[in-house]
């Protein structure tokens, strides 16, 4: 079965006056059909950057490497016509600031019409009947009257639910979903979850999650991938991951989260030191100065992604179950 | 466009001048091309028995003749339409121009944008002056040519002030998403990029509309433009200047209607500038 998205070896990094900074540093991993993955890391860890690749989105000062095949098709390093067959009708992506993706001069209306109008050559007026009825399914409250509004008229949770509607209008083969929550307020997160859920068992599409909060990607993933600095440390089963982390990098962000039912903290626990700094070339484990379990071996050596498909782990002495 | 618009026309009407302005303009407008039905007189036919009449009401010269009693009436209406015809038309060349020029420069930006920055710095440099009159010269006078030099200059701030615009836009997260969303590089210039510059380019249109008229004055005063027995504002005034001491309203009713055309303008132009600040997001 040729997966979704297989992204093997991939490495980005960007000229700058103060040199040459590594993004993402040799990240392999493959998607299949209809499969929720999620991608947590910190800011700086690289896991935007990959799918900026894959959508021909990298800045000019960008040089890629590797690969990215989207249903077997290489994505990296073809023209713009080329991509544009793909991207916008079978990729699609969901941006993080809803408040800002969508062009302040052009009714909701238009914007989604316009995709299928370029995508499937489909005629305005059925292009725009069918942007209401995908608005509908995405429970947007008066579909027929947000058609012929602007995008300043509508809520900031309203927007992100018109920039699903807009990312599922060709029946895409695989949604990604950058920090599709973090713009918005808590209660409205929740609802957007559950509506990319929703969603994802109705269309059937394959979905990446990306964000900073383990919570979010928690209740929706079936596998997650762990980022540190430019490369995947653990990728494994969502229950495994809570249950059993393997990388003490996931172990300490584990410890961080808060719980509802545990004892009362008074302090979050937070995780010492500081990520590296882009731009160093590190021989060593990128995590071994901020972790617990470092030892002379991690300093000098630095460990490859290791496994099953389903339970990998960069380290030389992961924690057992 | 119709929010954009409706907020517009909203806001005009909380700004006096420019409605006062608006109205005068619609007047100057309508008796331009009424002007030749109202009065009995023609632009061209000489009067001999009113040669430099002084303005009354009791022969048919109401704003009285120039020196070889020609009725400056009709031939301040008519050297009026020319004025805003050619204001209208080299705008309208510069706003084609230094649009696409200006938005294409600054959306593909890098070393294209580079290229076509540099043309426009060298283009800049030529003395103007020196360019009509060698375009003269090669093409010989007509009113088209006149059109076609200044509106060849005219657009060059117009494309450096889109392509200032199309600079910032094109970091906006809504292009990187149409990107995304799979349009190609004309169509988010088309769609995306110059409808969101169209404010400042239209309230740059409406403040070039005057100073091309007044360059036009200034070649036509010059002799290098608008040729008897034709008329516009500035050959009208460059004649009057000849007569000033003799005949002051021959300078004065030209003079007069420059001014007020260009005040109107100027307010009205303004005016559009407060009206279209509208705040996206």
């Amino acid at each position: 079965m040729v997966p979704t998205l297989s992204v093997d070896r991939l490495r980005i990094s960007f000229s700058h006056r103060t040199g040459i900074i590594e993004a993402v540093d040799g990240v392999s991993f493959s998607i299949a059909p209809s499969e929720c993955v999620g991608l947590v890391g910190e800011s700086g860890s690289g896991k935007t950057q990959i799918f900026m690749a894959a959508m021909g989105l990298l800045d000019g000062n960008a040089q890629v490497s590797g690969s990215v095949r989207f249903e077997g098709n290489e994505l990296l390093r073809v023209d713009g016509p080329t991509l544009n067959r793909v991207r916008g009708s079978q990729l699609t992506m969901i941006f993080q600031d809803p408040m800002t993706s969508l062009t302040p001069h052009l009714t909701v209306g238009t914007q989604l019409a316009e995709v299928m109008v370029t995508h499937l050559g489909m005629p305005w007026k059925d292009a725009r009947s069918f942007a209401g009825r995908m608005l509908e399914r995405v429970h947007v409250p008066e579909p027929k009257r947000r058609l012929t509004q602007y995008p300043h008229e509508l809520s900031g949770g309203m927007r992100q639910r018109v920039m699903i509607a807009m990312s599922l209008l060709c029946e895409p083969s695989l949604v990604i979903a950058d920090e599709p929550t973090t713009a918005l307020d808590v209660t409205i997160q929740a609802q957007i979850i559950e509506l990319l859920r929703a969603v994802r068992g109705e269309f059937g599409m394959a979905l990446v999650l990306i964000s900073h909060d383990l919570a979010v990607v928690a209740g929706l993933a079936d596998r997650i991938l762990v980022m540190y600095a430019g490369s995947v440390v653990e990728n494994a089963i969502t229950g495994e991951l809570f249950k059993h982390p393997r990388h003490p990098y996931t172990a300490e962000l584990l410890k961080c989260m808060p719980s509802v039912t545990g004892p009362r903290l008074d302090r979050l626990p937070t995780l010492a030191g500081q990520p590296p700094r882009p731009g160093e070339v590190l021989e060593a484990c990128p995590f071994a100065p901020r972790c617990p379990r470092a030892a002379d071996r991690c300093r000098v050596e630095r460990p490859q992604l290791e496994g099953s498909s389903t339970s990998q782990v960069a380290c030389h002495f992961p924690l057992t179950a | 466009m119709g929010g954009l618009a409706d907020a517009a026309a909203r806001r005009s009407r909380t700004n006096p001048a420019a409605v006062v302005a608006v109205a005068a303009l619609c007047v100057i407008l309508v008796l331009t091309w009424l002007g030749p039905w109202i009065s009995p007189n023609n632009s061209q036919t000489l009067d001999w028995l009113h040669i430099a009449a002084r303005p009354g009401m009791q022969s048919s010269h109401w704003f009285g003749t120039d020196r070889l009693g020609r009725d400056l009436f009709v031939r301040t209406l008519a050297g009026t339409r020319v004025s805003i015809a050619i204001g209208l038309a080299a705008s309208i060349i510069s706003l084609l121009v230094g649009v696409s020029y200006g938005a294409i420069a600054g959306y593909i930006g890098g070393r294209t944008d580079h290229l076509m920055m540099r043309l426009i710095e060298i283009l800049s440099g030529l003395p103007l002056i020196f360019f009509v009159i060698f375009l003269t010269v090669i093409f010989g006078r007509s009113e088209y040519l006149l059109f076609f030099a200044i509106g060849a200059v005219g657009w060059l701030t117009m494309a450096r002030i889109v392509r200032g615009q199309a600079l910032s836009i094109r970091q906006r997260e809504f292009i990187e998403a149409a990107i995304a969303s799979g349009a190609g590089t004309g169509r988010i210039i088309l769609r995306h990029v110059v409808p969101n510059v169209i404010g400042p380019v239209i309230v740059y249109a409406t403040l070039t509309v005057p100073q091309i008229i007044l360059f036009e004055s200034f070649l036509s005063f010059l002799g290098l433009g608008i040729q008897e027995p034709g008329a516009s504002l500035g050959t009208l005034i460059a004649e009057g200047a000849g007569e000033m001491e003799a005949a002051p309203w021959i300078l004065l009713v030209p003079g007069s209607f420059l001014a007020v055309l260009l005040l109107c303008l100027n307010i009205f132009g303004d005016g559009l500038r407060d009206a279209l600040d509208v705040k996206d997001g």
